[in-house]
């Protein structure tokens, strides 16, 4: 890990000057940025520990939730309105690591953690265009059994590790920013890129932009809803495939619905063709299963990680099933 | 050397199937078989109070003045040489005292080979140590960087740049098979076995199997990183390490720094987790030499990446097993052939064919192994080498077959189970294996289980039950030495350069102890864990226990002797010889006449001594020439896997043993559920990813190696048949690492019985089931 | 700039790189906390700050600039008592080479607190309700972050149980 310098942040303001004026990095709980400069693959010249700013969860006033990107995930996870209006949110958040680290971690950083491809934490023996552009990407021949199957590029197939982020992504969420040209907000679905040529990038935030805040819209669809993990060992394992989804049924029919994976691309995968598929339809298993077929069609696999096509699918489907209370 | 091993132990064989048993060690019961007062009675580990409070010492946690922290660079390429390798800006990075490279490391020699013949040799890699540019594997050392404080080393670590000329590197399984070699020994077994026409016994089956199964590498992971603290005092080296070869490492190093075994002191008193990674490695050598070349002490601790550059683990298997049976399941015909990675460098036999040759009754054998010699790291002994593959391949074979007719598993056992070695007819010591099945099978609730697959369903799971056996030889060390002494209080204090990794070594030994001397267990204090101590062999291959309990009986003998003697003739004793006396009482009596009876104090007053000390030697293990001697198990396991998903879940595992005597039923317990539990994770999750493309292992995390948590570990019963074994010290075999063994296959098993699929390939991941 | 640990403060470490890990092993020689990944993949690092478990080796010292930590050498009573649950784990066996167990301990002090809080796990069934009382599966989900090479897992499990029923910790 190089020398850095550490600077706590007082208040938001305090956070974005100091960012502007050095090559920094926001500190969160520290559970993905500190290992990754102990691994040499990040290496700020100064961190800004933003993790004791003001975190909130509060009420919006059209009845949905605005959580303080500062807030710890276990926080999140146990506060009686997620677990009561947002399940699917409780669910992921706590699905992904260890309690310890739930502990630790923030709603921002765990937005912005970086993938686990073993090829990008190996900073000295493998190539990883993600970490140093143009240097070629050993995973795509190599062991990518974990990988994208969807979204991925010639230059990159990693993963986004996050389970929180696939319940926020189901949910709409909106992302609060502020920065040196002021405060803007952005869908979450919106923050994080996919490769592409650049797979070095990874969201659209600004040099010295801040995550301030999760804004949730409220929905019925979210009320039912739920996080199916599958992963290769019972707990504190990165996901294989998992599913947020939810599901509002009006008259026997589905009139909202909600389906994001995860451990499917470099982003939170929002299945928009499942879902349209199965608005305005009565659920059954069969429908689920088409409406899994129609999104996993684009699916694109390689040699280590064709299973998660099928695996994929017949997760949304119990998922879904479980939500609408059909048997399995 | 092989050959000449193999003519060596069979004339040793032959000679001693002329040798009375009663002459041979062991040849009459231990008297403690029948004579426990604590033995067998649950007690508390010593150890316990100091681990709960976080007080007890480990290697990397001993403070010295000065200290330096060390850190190591590794290289990136398999096979070639360091062209190129740029010093200057970790040598000017803050706190940086030197960064060690080839080019300026101190002479060292090879490390000597661990082997059965010598006991000072603990080495695992015999590669130079930094004495020259070559690159012999990806991941090897190619400089070490100290500096004050861990964060300067780590640092000035990422700036050493090194450029190497590749050469073509042999890192691919499969293309290595063309070269394969068939060494002629397995550990002391001759590797070839043929016995009767195995070819007519597969013509002329009624049923047979024949099957490929393949386990992955596996590393130790142990959660207390290889680690030690060295320093140097003038000519004398001081290494406090995690190891379980104190003597063996103290004897290493003197040879690699060619100075006397006797300047060499290593302390270990407690190991953080073994399982066989735990031994001489290179990081020892490279701390020594490093805090050689800086006059100053050294702490290297490995990262968890270091472990997997440094620290070799278990060869991937590629095994096929073949059985034919009659209409009646006996074994007409079994064929086990296979090969594993043993680089010339490499010191271990993954001898995973030893188990098909002792267990079970065939007509006719056609065994044997070859290795293959890729550019890695040595491959080495983890818990169970050879057994905790070996068993995976042979005991799903078994449930195969008695799939096939139509047989319950544990009938189909009972048929082909042998009363004798079946290759050589040498008689059992002790064994019982289908008691434990039926005892096991009774906790289990066996008969609960449905013998057609997939047939009970709990919503979307698959249920299923399924059985193994487990199995690993009895070894006896010789050569390990204990101290008794009594002090005029009529205190015993045992000593001995013996390990503790968790395995309960004191706290089972002061129970011998206590019986042996006939004390009580508050008057016997056990102190091991420094080469400062008598000589102590290994910690593995279960054998400590025998080999150190051995040791005590011998030096216990030694001490009737001595005491007798300084007993003199104004004692109740006066006029008996040794075979006439015992130890009870806090001193010696009259065997069958308890008024001649003089206690340790009285002797010791007596005789105006403030002590008496004496030292005893585990002999020859000849009993393991002349007997079978192997510890078995019956595994039950009852697990869900689930129709959407394909994962598997553990609900219940049952572990019966026939172990020989339990000494400790609450420290036996944890070791015997400890191995199970890797036997799970050998089983669902543990793999190493190792790029054949670059020989470069990818799962060089705890992240990204999956060790079972705790939601993975169920209820785990275990029980035993405690019957002596007459042939050995206390009656015990050792129990370290017969718990992994059958756990595999009772979990593919038990997977095949909820699922009808039969999956031959380690780790039982879900995509695996997925199409189940 | 100053932390206090069990009860006693320390002044923090000049250079940042210096994790909460190695300041008390390295600078405190607070040993008890143990280095396992360093890398927040095993929770032998586990200390509590705050009431709240946390991994140590990813908490840059400065980071617990004015919070309260407890370690291992701080569970015990004044007079050298054991915790009860530090007992407990000695009585059930609930440990072999000892080297996670610290960190199996300070996790399971907090892990109590989080289970009579109400704080729900993934494997709580109705998040509403909050999980149904300390069931072996609860525990185990919520000890998941605390890996055992050994296999302790049975009797750690039956330790915290065990201190749970009778309402110490």
């Amino acid at each position: 890990m190089r020398a850095f310098d550490y600077r706590r942040a007082g208040d938001r303001a305090e956070a974005l000057s100091i960012a502007r004026t050095e090559t920094a990095r926001y500190l969160g709980g520290g559970t993905n940025l500190v290992d990754l400069m102990r691994q040499n693959i990040e290496a700020p010249a100064a961190l800004v520990d933003v993790s004791r700013l003001p975190g909130l969860i509060e009420d919006t006033p059209t009845g949905g939730l605005m959580i303080g990107a500062a807030v710890r995930n276990s926080v999140v996870a146990a506060h009686p309105a997620v677990r009561a209006r947002y399940p699917m949110l409780s669910r992921a958040i706590l699905a992904g690591a260890s309690a310890q680290i739930r502990n630790m971690a923030t709603v921002g950083g765990n937005i912005l953690q970086r993938t686990r491809c073993a090829y990008f934490y190996d900073a000295a023996g493998s190539h990883c265009n993600k970490r140093e552009p143009g240097a070629g990407c050993d995973a795509i021949e190599g062991f990518n059994r974990y990988h994208a199957i969807f979204g991925a590029s010639e230059h990159c197939i990693a993963t986004h590790p996050s389970d929180m982020c696939v319940a926020l992504a189901a949910l709409g969420a909106t992302v609060h920013l502020a920065g040196a040209g002021g405060e803007r907000n952005v869908p979450l679905l919106d923050l994080h890129r996919l490769p592409g040529d650049h797979p070095e990038i990874e969201t659209i935030l600004r040099p010295g932009e801040l995550i301030t805040a999760i804004e949730l819209a409220p929905s019925e669809a979210a009320a039912n809803s739920g996080y199916r993990k599958v992963r290769d060992r019972s707990s504190y394992a990165f996901a294989l495939v998992s599913v947020a989804a939810g599901l509002g049924l009006a008259a026997g029919k589905i009139e909202d619905v909600r389906i994001a994976m995860g451990g499917v691309a470099a982003k939170p995968w929002r299945a928009a063709r499942a879902e349209q598929v199965l608005r305005g339809q009565v659920p059954t298993r069969e429908r689920f299963r088409e409406a899994a077929d129609t999104e996993l069609a684009a699916a694109k696999a390689f040699d280590g990680n064709e299973f998660k096509v099928e695996l994929a699918k017949r997760t949304i489907v119990a998922m879904l099933s479980e939500l609408a209370g059909t048997e399995a | 050397m092989s050959k000449l091993q193999n003519a060596i132990v069979g004339g040793v064989r032959t000679a001693m199937s002329y040798v009375p048993s009663s002459w041979l060690p062991g040849g009459k019961p231990d008297p403690l078989i029948e004579r426990r007062v604590t033995l067998g009675t649950q007690q508390s580990r010593l150890d316990g109070p100091d681990k709960v409070r976080g007080s007890s010492r480990f290697a990397a946690e001993v403070p010295m003045e000065r200290l330096l922290y060390a850190a190591c660079v590794h290289s990136t390429i398999a096979r070639g040489r360091i062209s190129e390798i740029d010093v200057s800006s970790a040598e000017a990075a803050p706190g940086v005292v030197l960064v060690m490279t080839h080019r300026n490391a101190p002479k060292m020699a090879l490390p000597p080979p661990i082997g059965l013949a010598n006991l000072k040799a603990a080495g695992n890699n015999i590669l130079p140590v930094m004495q020259d540019p070559e690159i012999r594997w990806n991941g090897q050392a190619v400089a070490v960087v100290l500096a004050e404080t861990q964060e300067q080393a780590d640092h000035a670590a990422s700036l050493v740049k090194a450029s190497y000329e590749s050469v073509a590197a042999r890192t691919r399984f499969e293309d290595a098979k063309a070269d394969a070699r068939t060494p002629d020994s397995l550990m002391i077994e001759r590797n070839r076995l043929k016995k009767g026409d195995v070819q007519a016994a597969f013509r002329r089956a009624v049923r047979s199997v024949d099957a490929t199964y393949r386990t992955p590498w596996h590393n130790h992971n142990p959660i207390e990183p290889n680690s030690a603290t060295i320093a140097w005092n003038g000519d004398r080296l001081i290494v406090h390490d995690a190891t379980q070869m104190l003597n063996g490492t103290a004897g290493s190093l003197a040879k690699v720094f060619g100075i006397k075994e006797t300047q060499v002191h290593v302390s270990s008193p407690f190991v953080g987790g073994g399982f066989g990674g735990k031994a001489l490695w290179d990081y020892q050598i490279l701390g020594a030499a490093a805090a050689k070349l800086a006059g100053r002490p050294v702490r290297i601790v490995l990262s968890r990446a270091g472990m997997h550059r440094l620290i070799g683990g278990r060869s991937p298997t590629e095994q096929r097993v073949a059985l034919a049976a009659d209409a009646d399941g006996k074994l007409m015909g079994l064929i086990h052939h296979g090969f594993s990675v043993k680089p010339p460098h490499s010191v271990c036999d993954e001898a995973f064919t030893l188990t098909s040759r002792s267990l079970y009754a065939s007509a006719s054998f056609d065994v044997v192994q070859h290795t293959l010699d890729l550019d890695v790291l040595a491959n080495t002994f983890m818990r169970a080498p050879g057994e905790a593959v070996g068993t995976f391949a042979i005991e799903c074979a078994m449930d195969e077959l008695a799939h096939g007719l139509g047989m319950d598993p544990i009938e189909l056992r009972r048929r082909n189970v042998a009363d004798c070695d079946p290759v050589t007819g040498t008689p059992h010591s002790q064994s019982d294996l289908m008691l434990a099945y039926d005892l096991g099978a009774k906790r289990f609730g066996w008969n609960r289980r449905a013998a057609t697959p997939r047939s009970r369903k709990d919503n979307e799971w698959l249920l299923g039950m399924g059985c193994a056996t487990g199995s690993f030889p009895y070894a006896r060390m010789p050569g390990m030495s204990a101290r008794i002494t009594i002090d005029g209080d009529g205190q015993a204090t045992v000593s001995s350069a013996a390990h503790e990794m968790g395995v309960g070594t004191a706290t089972v030994q002061r129970q011998h102890a206590a019986d042996r001397l006939g004390l009580p267990l508050e008057r016997v204090t056990v102190r091991i864990g420094d080469t400062s101590l008598p000589f102590g062999s290994f910690a593995g291959g279960s054998s400590q226990t025998a080999s150190l309990g051995a040791a005590i009986n011998a030096a216990s003998g030694k001490l009737a002797s001595e005491l007798l003697r300084l007993a003199g003739n104004d004692t109740p004793l006066a006029g008996l010889k040794v075979g006439e006396i015992e130890f009870a009482n806090g001193g010696l009596r009259k065997i069958d006449d308890q008024s001649r009876h003089e206690s340790f104090v009285s002797i010791l007053k007596r005789a105006a001594r403030r002590e008496v000390s004496v030292s005893g030697e585990s002999g020859a293990p000849l009993e393991m020439l002349k007997f079978s001697m192997h510890s078995r198990s019956a595994i039950f396991c009852e697990l869900r896997v689930s129709e959407v998903t394909g994962e598997v879940r553990v609900d219940r595992l049952v572990g019966c043993f026939d172990c020989g005597r339990i000494l400790n039923p609450k420290t036996a317990a944890s070791q015997f559920r400890g191995g199970m539990i890797m036997g799970i994770g050998m089983a669902l999750t543990e793999e190493t990813l190792f790029d054949e493309r670059t020989g470069r292992i990818m799962s060089a995390s705890i992240a990204d190696y999956h060790v079972p948590v705790h939601l993975d570990v169920p209820d785990i019963d275990v029980l035993w048949t405690d019957i002596p074994d007459p042939r050995t010290p206390m009656g015990a075999r050792g129990i370290g690492e017969i718990g992994i063994t059958g756990v595999a296959a009772a979990i593919a098993n038990a997977a095949f019985n909820a699922t009808g699929k039969r999956v031959r390939e380690l780790p039982l991941t879900p995509d695996k089931f997925l199409f189940a | 700039m100053a932390i206090v640990i069990n009860g006693t403060e320390y002044p923090l470490p000049d250079d940042p790189r210096i994790s909460l890990l190695d300041l008390l092993r390295e600078r405190l020689g607070l040993t008890g906390t143990k280095l396992g990944c360093n890398q927040g993949g095993c929770g032998a690092c586990t200390v509590i700050i705050d009431g709240t478990r946390v991994l140590s080796c990813l908490t840059l010292a400065v980071q617990a600039d004015g919070r309260e930590v407890w370690t291992i050498e701080g569970l015990a009573a004044k007079d050298g008592q054991l915790h009860p649950l530090q007992q407990a784990f000695i009585e059930h066996d609930g440990l072999q080479c000892g080297y996670c167990t610290p960190g199996q301990i300070c996790s399971a002090i907090a892990m109590v607190e989080e289970l009579r809080r109400g704080d729900p796990s993934y494997v709580t069934a109705d998040l509403t309700e909050g999980p149904m009382g300390a069931t072996r599966h609860e525990i185990r989900e919520r000890m998941s972050g605390n890996l055992c090479r050994c296999g302790a897992h049975n009797g750690i499990v039956e330790a915290i149980e065990e201190i749970m029923a009778g309402g110490a910790a």
